[in-house]
């Protein structure tokens, strides 16, 4: 323990620490703790090495004991890790949460918009804003439901959006998961270790609850539900207990109370769908699907898929199912589509965006596309319609060979990629081995639901490149994840 | 409830009743040897075969192993996952099932199980097992029992409930039958043995202890052990709750409380079967069974018993699940139907 106490002592365990040419979310600069995490610092002092070790040791064996782990895919013996948590909460103070939901608030009215009109009158592309080719050659978007009526008119009815920093503080958005976005049970769960681990420091701290999501979900569900249905059971699809996300799956129904089903559980009957059960058919009316559009119901998208429901797609054009999220919506997911996106806000909200894009260039359009194969080894090239952290290119880290199979694909598919510059994201103290603390590259997906309003739970799920020097931070690829706390005030 | 989750409630409990009561028949017959003298290969093999028997699985166990040494048997009843019924295999799959239903039952009942789980897929098990077998076996009976034990406390008495107490009981009714076989081979094929030895005296208390039977038969019989009276226990109690009688009982409330039906009449033949072999049970004595032979008399019971699950299973689990080929026609159908309208 420290005995020097002059104000404010460093803890013992961040000694040394050094938030060297990034920004830090801790820490500024000149070394000094950023007001919001001034108290956070404090009681961490209070905390021994052996002790911290204790815990860290609790909180892994907790989580394996409780089977909050992911499945990893190519896995002979289908082998369930842990998901690493970090015990050193990332802080987000009041003023700033405020800024950040005004943000996300704006962005998911406006792509909810884009989502009708793309699916409706199309305005947007008849006004010359987004040119049609880029919707007509976009892998998600689904011609068949061109003036297809969703219910209340809401498509993205959850949306992970990933918000990174840049190394001057700066809030971006890196992407929009309109599709099935996945790792809020992580938020839960992380909350609820974090609670049993540090009880004290929630007491004094002011930390904003999250576990209203469930119940807000729950809400937005029956909201949805196909007109005059008095009391709609509500369900949530599954691809099956060997999907890396079943854990959630199977947190999230039994939060919410309501059935977790496969596709071999649903059958259609009359344009309605029905899950069998011991006693019969019972109707379905609102579904919380975790499946891709390409899997959902295999006479209409991909007939091999054996998840899906062979009808689904019938019923939902009866109008006698509702789905969560609407069929169609991974068009606004499309990288390319993500350059728009501040171009919808101004064209359907007559707004400038609240948190700006990363730059981006497309390599469709010709004097982006010399750019970019002139800077490869700067930017960041992406696939546009991968996620999980597949697809892509960091040009400072890359090879010659990588840097050149790039070059090819890019020239080859333009459509299919964009770049953007390498942004060093904000770093993290975290735990790296022990007794020691590094800074770690850290993202921010908060979690937005559209229903009878739109609904952030403060917070959200802060994940963490473990690898030094990663900016990778997909659990598929060596990342981790730390609470995120928004406080009630702003220290 | 959904008929999947049906199943796997079903299948959880059963696999999880299946390991601990193999976990009881090798700890058990372990421990016998220590009593036993002049043991040569054949003797022990004569020993450890009909265990391998009792599990039904001796075509795999001659696939992997040559002999039945005590130490093939037990790893093949305790560590080998090609063996679907050894007690690591049951362990998986009880918490697979559990997996397909981890909304349907509690935080407290699924950790325990999860635990289990990872305590026999870790090198730590091994260590226990190296270390002291009994310590190991005793591991995995105290965690079934407090599965069990959390079942009651913690899981509300839903149709699911039931489903999970037919799948305890059907296993336990079935593995009391086959460990009651344990020594078919020193019984003649009908009627009663004239004499009982030592060691077989000492064998029939093995098969009382693998049913955690010997206390309870003691305060009923004292403790002079003959096959008739230990049959009797095993089969025909009605207070015992590992007889098979006592589980076919429970089974049969099971199946009542599943489908609402009041006793005397049936629904399906699951409970007609079940109802059934609850006659027959109640009125059999066991003079009559050792008269026809008492291993063809259980080879019958757990055909029946096999019947019974059977029965469940198309009753309320497959309801002709159909394929694509015919899910499209369906549609087609109800298509053409919708235009023509």
């Amino acid at each position: 323990m420290a005995t020097k106490t002059k104000s404010p002592p460093p803890a013992c365990m961040l000694k040394g620490y050094a938030p060297e040419i990034f920004f830090d979310e801790m820490l500024t600069t000149a070394g000094e703790t950023r007001p919001h995490y001034q108290r956070f610092h404090e009681l961490f002092q209070a905390v021994t090495q052996p002790d911290f070790e204790h815990k860290r040791q609790a909180v892994d064996l907790a989580f394996l004991r409780q089977g909050i782990t992911f499945n990893v895919y190519g896995d002979a013996a289908g082998a369930e890790k842990i998901f690493p948590f970090d015990l050193l909460p990332r802080i987000i103070p009041a003023t700033e949460w405020e800024y950040l939901e005004r943000g996300l608030t704006q962005r998911i009215t406006a792509l909810n918009l884009f989502l009708h009109d793309l699916y409706h009158e199309q305005k947007i592309l008849k006004d010359g804003i987004i040119p049609p080719a880029y919707i007509l050659s976009g892998k998600h978007f689904r011609r068949e439901f061109v003036n297809f009526n969703v219910p209340r008119d809401i498509y993205i009815h959850v949306c992970g959006t990933d918000l990174i920093r840049d190394d001057k503080g700066n809030y971006l958005v890196l992407e929009d998961n309109g599709r099935c976005p996945s790792g809020v049970s992580y938020v839960l769960e992380n909350r609820r270790a974090m609670k049993r681990t540090f009880p004290q420091m929630f007491e004094s701290m002011g930390v904003r609850p999250v576990e209203d999501y469930p119940r807000e979900l729950l809400r937005m569900l029956q909201y949805i539900a196909p007109a005059g249905v008095a009391y709609p059971r509500v369900v949530l699809l599954t691809p099956g207990a060997y999907n890396s996300a079943y854990f959630e799956h199977t947190y999230l129904a039994r939060q919410m109370g309501i059935e977790i089903v496969e596709g071999r559980d649903l059958v259609m009957r009359d344009s309605r769908i029905f899950m069998r059960t011991t006693k019969g058919l019972q109707p379905v009316h609102v579904i919380y699907r975790r499946l891709d559009d390409d899997f959902l119901d295999p006479t209409v998208f991909r007939r091999d898929s054996m998840l899906g429901v062979p009808g689904l797609v019938n019923a939902y054009r009866a109008g006698n199912v509702s789905l969560a999220n609407s069929i169609g919506t991974g068009i606004a997911d499309d990288k390319v589509m993500y350059y728009f996106v501040p171009k919808m806000i101004k064209y359907y909200l007559d707004q400038e965006p609240i948190i700006p894009n990363v730059p981006t260039y497309l390599a469709n359009e010709e004097t982006d596309r010399k750019y970019i194969l002139d800077n490869l080894e700067k930017l960041v090239v992406k696939a546009a319609n991968e996620s999980g952290g597949y697809g892509m290119l960091i040009g400072p880290k890359a090879t010659a060979a990588e840097i050149a199979e790039f070059r090819k694909k890019v020239t080859a598919e333009p459509r299919n990629y964009i770049a953007q510059p390498t942004i060093s994201l904000s770093r993290h103290p975290t735990h790296v081995a022990e007794g020691l603390f590094e800074g770690r590259h850290i993202d921010l997906r908060p979690y937005i639901i559209s229903g009878e309003k739109i609904v952030i739970v403060p917070g959200g799920l802060t994940r963490v490149a473990l690898r030094k020097g990663s900016l990778v931070v997909n659990s598929s690829q060596g990342g981790g994840s730390k609470d995120t706390w928004v406080l009630y005030g702003d220290e | 409830m959904l008929s999947r989750v049906a199943n796997s409630l079903y299948w959880m409990s059963r696999y999880i009743e299946r390991a601990e009561n193999i976990a009881r028949i090798v700890d058990v017959n372990l421990q016998l040897l220590l009593d036993l003298r002049n043991l040569d290969e054949e003797r022990l093999a004569k020993h450890w075969l009909p265990i391998v028997l009792t599990t039904g699985d001796e075509a795999q166990f001659f696939a992997l192993h040559k002999k039945a040494t005590a130490q093939n048997v037990t790893e093949f009843l305790v560590f080998e996952l090609a063996n679907p019924n050894s007690i690591t295999s049951a362990i998986c799959q009880a918490r697979e099932n559990a997996r397909m239903v981890r909304d349907q039952i509690t935080i407290e009942l699924w950790e325990e199980l999860n635990r289990l789980y990872w305590f026999v897929r870790t090198p730590e098990s091994r260590h226990v097992w190296q270390e002291s077998p009994s310590e190991f076996f005793q591991q995995i009976k105290s965690s079934s029992l407090l599965i069990i034990g959390l079942s009651y406390t913690t899981l509300i008495r839903n149709e699911g409930w039931w489903f999970t107490q037919a799948g305890k009981y059907i296993e336990r009714a079935d593995k009391s039958s086959r460990i009651l076989d344990l020594r078919y081979t020193t019984l003649p094929a009908k009627g009663l043995p004239e004499t009982v030895s030592e060691t077989d005296a000492l064998e029939w208390s093995a098969i009382l202890r693998s049913c955690s039977g010997w206390d309870a038969y003691k305060t009923l019989h004292g403790a002079e052990v003959s096959p008739r009276l230990v049959a009797e226990f095993l089969l025909l109690s009605e207070d015992f709750p590992r007889s098979v009688r006592f589980c076919v009982d429970e089974l049969n409330l099971a199946l009542r409380r599943i489908s609402g039906v009041s006793e005397g009449k049936f629904c399906n033949d699951a409970e007609k079967l079940a109802g059934r072999l609850v006659a027959e049970l109640q009125f059999a004595t066991i003079d009559e069974i050792f008269e026809l032979g008492l291993h063809g008399y259980l080879d019958r019971l757990q055909t029946k018993l096999n019947d019974i699950g059977a029965a469940l299973f198309n009753a309320y689990i497959v309801q002709n699940f159909s394929t694509l080929e015919e899910e499209v026609m369906v549609q087609q159908e109800e298509q053409q139907q919708q235009q023509s309208q």
